[in-house]
């Protein structure tokens, strides 16, 4: 069986709805930030299934390897802001962060 | 009738700068007492002496030294005037410019010429000594600033109305002396008879003003209908209007007003106030005024006649003549110096002094001088017939007064105008001796009024007694007193006046007939008077009667420490208070020297002043001279209406000033021989048994007062309550049936309001804030709630972008 474009942007997109869903779901704070590395990654998958079969060269993976770089500064600032949370209401269930709400 | 045939001119003004000091004297004692004197009684006043101590010094230092400032300056006024030719003594200050509207514009001004100099003289002069007067009489009165305060504000406001140089200025001292007079009266307030008596003599006066003013209203009427008809009288006079006749334009100042006022050979005519240009306008017959004057009828009436009448009304209230007389004797509630100064020596004749003043428009006016003379005859005789039988010393007094202002009007009603201002001077003199002497009297005999309870007073006071003897001889004309000279005058010019006339019909006999009342008058005036003074002061004191029973010691300590006794707030009060019982008893006693001296100063007066008036008869036979009387040349330019009287021979005119005394020996003889020493009192009572019906109509004042009350007062109490209860049932009715629409419609409007406009409003609110409510948990601030409306959102745009492609 062939590998095409098509397989990869199915796992790209399955990648994406599972961090999505752990987005949306998870009630550890540090959950919510795997959905998000698995949403990045999702994205790598396209970065780098395009550049294969549609542009050519290296600037999908050099873009791939930026997100991948972007999201460890993210990783460090959220786990960061998961700490400043966990200070404040001594958990990491973000069901209880709705400091904001009305 | 007829005018002097020398042509009149224009009167000639000298401008004074100090005229003003003259009122304003007084009115600042006034008010500093007013304001102050209460506070200096509180400060000075020494709380053990009955009489009140340096506070009371200070109230009447300032009110004496007011009138002694103010009579000053009318003694430097008249040395001025007096330094003056003649016939341009006429002094005048003008203020300030009170208002002006279009040709009429009123200062606020001053002016003294003969006749008010003599008035503001007899003001200040007897004025002051009726103050000092006051500091013994009142001496023990609490309210003692009061007195001299409101005493103080009614020279000020008769000065304003003898200085006045408009009437409107006169118009305002006019109704202040009625003011200070009636706060006078009713100076004892608590006492309601008193109180009631003050009120009676404000509201009768109000009946005179408002004839005053309707009088004044017709005059000014007329004056302007004289300007208005100008060019229909325009023969071939050089009449030079500054502006066009019939045009309106205004005038917002003095300046203005003046150049817009037409002039005839430079006197100003048209509508006026000031007695300067009324008197230049309606004088000089080039002027046309006068024959418009003349010629206007008011419902068939001459203009002049009502003009007349009417401003003789204002003069029968405040001088008491008959209608308006009744409001005099009981002002007698008032203490004893208002009495004489209000009541005999000044404000009453203001009413003479108007007319006198007028008097250029009373003479165009025969059936006017008709009325003034006859309605002062008829009062001179009936208020004397009162006089004969009252036993109030001071109601005889009064009863006196409304008798001679009578003859003052018989003066200035049939033309002779110098003799009523002449016997409105004695009259001053002697009826303020009188009055202040009967003061005396009174508080000798410890508040009693009453002359039954009096009698022999001449042992113990001395003084009083020569001094109301000769003021009496001088009220009842015999020749060495004053009274004789202008009652003579007065007499013998009504007998010679031929000129009267009554509506419109000319009445020769007027004259005659006025003077044959004025003589019985004169009888009666020198019986009453003779009466009064036999009853005080001969015989047996009969007023201690009720004081043995007193405790004598206590008495007689009291008496020594207060000589004046006490300014009892009840003189009618019954004898027997008890605090009292000291002051009633014991025997009468002469009263301190301020009373005294001003009472020896003014029967001088009463004396001297006949020197004013020594008739051009004498003169001529004992000095071959025929020089007028002094104050008639004194006066002469002032009253330039001349009337012509009769000429009667000299021996007639020695006849009759016999006549008039032997009128006055009559009263005298008759008197004596009745009432002296209170020898015939039982002939007295027997015939008083005889003439019974006579005597107690005579007596109870021919009931004029019970007359007033059915014609007057009782209808206008039924007027009163008719208007009541239309204003209690009709008026009220209407206002409470439309305050209740109001109110219905109100309510109407306030439910629409309520339920219609707020209730959209706050149901709108309500609705907002509802869904607020619901919205509000939209947002529950978890980021995860918000992906799920971000996810659901993105699901909705994409499948409705399948649903469209």
């Amino acid at each position: 069986m062939q590998i095409s474009l098509s397989h990869f942007l199915i796992v790209g997109a399955l990648l994406f709805c599972f961090g999505l869903v752990t987005v949306t779901t998870r009630r550890n704070a540090v959950g919510v930030l795997m959905g998000v590395e698995l949403i990045l990654n999702g994205a790598n998958v396209n970065f780098a299934a395009f550049n294969h079969y549609v542009v050519g060269g290296v600037s999908g993976q050099i873009f791939a390897l930026f997100v991948i770089v972007l999201a460890a500064a993210e990783a460090a600032v959220g786990l960061a802001i998961v700490l400043a949370v966990f200070q404040t209401f001594k958990t990491i269930d973000v069901r209880y962060a709705d400091l904001m709400r009305e | 009738m007829g005018h002097e045939s020398t042509q009149l001119v224009p009167v000639v003004v000298t401008h004074a700068t100090w005229l003003w000091l003259i009122p304003l004297f007084p009115l600042v004692g006034a008010t500093i007492n007013a304001l102050l004197g209460w506070k200096l009684q509180a400060m000075f006043g020494e709380p053990g002496k009955m009489k009140g101590g340096r506070g009371k010094q200070l109230v009447h230092s300032i009110a004496v030294a007011a009138m002694m400032a103010s009579f000053a300056v009318a003694a430097y006024s008249f040395v001025q005037l007096k330094g003056l030719p003649a016939e341009e003594r006429f002094l005048q200050q003008t203020l300030w410019n009170m208002f002006t509207a279009g040709r009429l514009s009123v200062d606020l001004a001053f002016s003294l010429d003969q006749l008010s100099m003599l008035m503001v003289l007899v003001i200040t002069g007897i004025g002051t000594l009726i103050h000092v007067f006051s500091i013994g009489y009142m001496a023990e009165e609490p309210a003692y600033w009061r007195f001299f305060s409101y005493l103080n504000l009614f020279v000020f406001a008769m000065l304003l109305l003898v200085m006045g140089d408009n009437f409107a200025v006169m118009f305002f001292g006019w109704e202040g002396v009625g003011l200070a007079s009636y706060l006078l009266i009713a100076f004892w307030y608590t006492d309601p008879e008193k109180a009631a008596a003050g009120m009676k003599a404000f509201v009768v006066n109000r009946f005179g003003d408002f004839g005053f003013i309707i009088g004044l209203m017709l005059l000014f009427w007329g004056l302007g209908g004289a300007w208005q008809a100008r060019p229909g009288l325009v023969r071939n006079l050089d009449y030079v209007a500054s502006v066009e006749m019939n045009s309106n334009a205004g005038a917002s100042t003095a300046a203005e007003s003046e150049a817009l006022a037409p002039r005839v050979h430079g006197v100003k005519v048209g509508p006026t106030m000031n007695f300067r240009e009324l008197r230049d306008q309606v004088v000089i017959e080039a002027t046309g005024v006068k024959e418009h004057l003349a010629g206007t009828t008011v419902w068939g009436v001459s203009l002049l006649t009502l003009i007349g009448m009417l401003l003789f009304v204002g003069a029968m209230g405040k001088s008491a003549q008959i209608p308006l007389f009744v409001w005099l004797p009981d002002a007698m509630a008032g203490p004893t110096p208002v009495s004489a100064l209000i009541h005999a020596a000044t404000m009453v004749t203001a009413g003479v002094y108007m007319v006198a003043r007028l008097n250029f428009l009373f003479v165009m006016s025969p059936s006017a001088m008709g009325w003034v003379a006859l309605i002062g005859a008829l009062t001179a005789i009936f208020a004397a017939t009162i006089g004969f039988f009252q036993y109030d010393i001071k109601k005889v007094l009064a009863y006196s007064t409304v008798s001679q202002l009578g003859f003052m009007f018989i003066g200035v009603g049939t033309g002779a105008y110098w003799a009523g201002v002449y016997h409105l001077l004695t009259h001053a003199f002697f009826k303020a001796t009188l009055f202040l002497g009967s003061g005396s009297v009174i508080l000798g005999c410890h508040h009693e009024q009453d002359m039954r309870k009096m009698g022999g007073l001449k042992k113990h006071m001395p003084i009083t007694r020569w001094t109301y003897l000769i003021a009496t001889v001088a009220i009842a004309g015999f020749p060495v007193a004053n009274g004789f000279y202008s009652k003579d005058e007065i007499l013998w010019k009504a007998f010679t006046s031929h000129h009267l006339a009554l509506f419109g019909v000319p009445t020769p006999w007027l004259g005659p007939l006025i003077y044959v009342v004025g003589l019985i008058a004169a009888t009666g005036t020198s019986f009453y008077m003779y009466r009064s003074y036999y009853m005080t002061f001969t015989g047996e004191y009969r007023g201690g009667g009720d004081h043995h029973a007193a405790p004598a010691g206590i008495a007689h300590t009291d008496h020594h420490a207060a000589p004046a006794a006490t300014a009892d707030h009840g003189a009618h009060a019954a004898p027997a208070d008890d605090h009292g019982g000291g002051h009633h008893g014991g025997t009468p006693r002469e009263s301190p020297w301020q009373i005294t001296l001003v009472l020896a100063i003014l029967a001088a007066g009463s004396v001297l002043t006949l020197f004013l008036g020594i008739p051009v008869l004498w003169q001529h036979t004992f000095a071959h001279a025929s020089t007028a009387p002094l104050l008639e040349h004194w006066l002469e330019p002032v009253l330039s209406a001349k009337v012509e009287f009769g000429h009667g021979t000299p021996a007639m005119e020695w006849l009759f000033q016999g006549l008039g005394v032997l009128a006055a020996t009559v009263g005298f003889v008759a008197a004596r021989a009745v009432y002296k020493d209170n020898k015939n009192e039982a002939a007295l009572k027997a015939m008083i048994e005889r003439w019974k019906g006579v005597w107690t109509v005579v007596y109870n004042k021919y009931y004029v007062d019970e007359l007033y009350e059915v014609i007057v007062l009782r209808p206008a109490a039924r007027v009163a309550s008719a208007f009541s209860w239309f204003d209690g049932r009709i008026l009220d009715g209407l206002v409470h049936a439309v305050a209740a629409v109001t109110k219905a419609f109100a309510n109407l409007d306030g439910a629409i309001d309520k339920y219609v406009v707020d209730g959209a409003v706050n149901g709108l609110a309500s609705v907002i804030g509802w869904a607020g409510g619901a919205l509000r948990h939209l947002q529950t601030g978890r980021i995860q709630t918000y992906l799920y409306g971000a996810l659901g959102g993105a699901l909705v745009v994409v499948l409705v972008n399948f649903l469209i492609s």
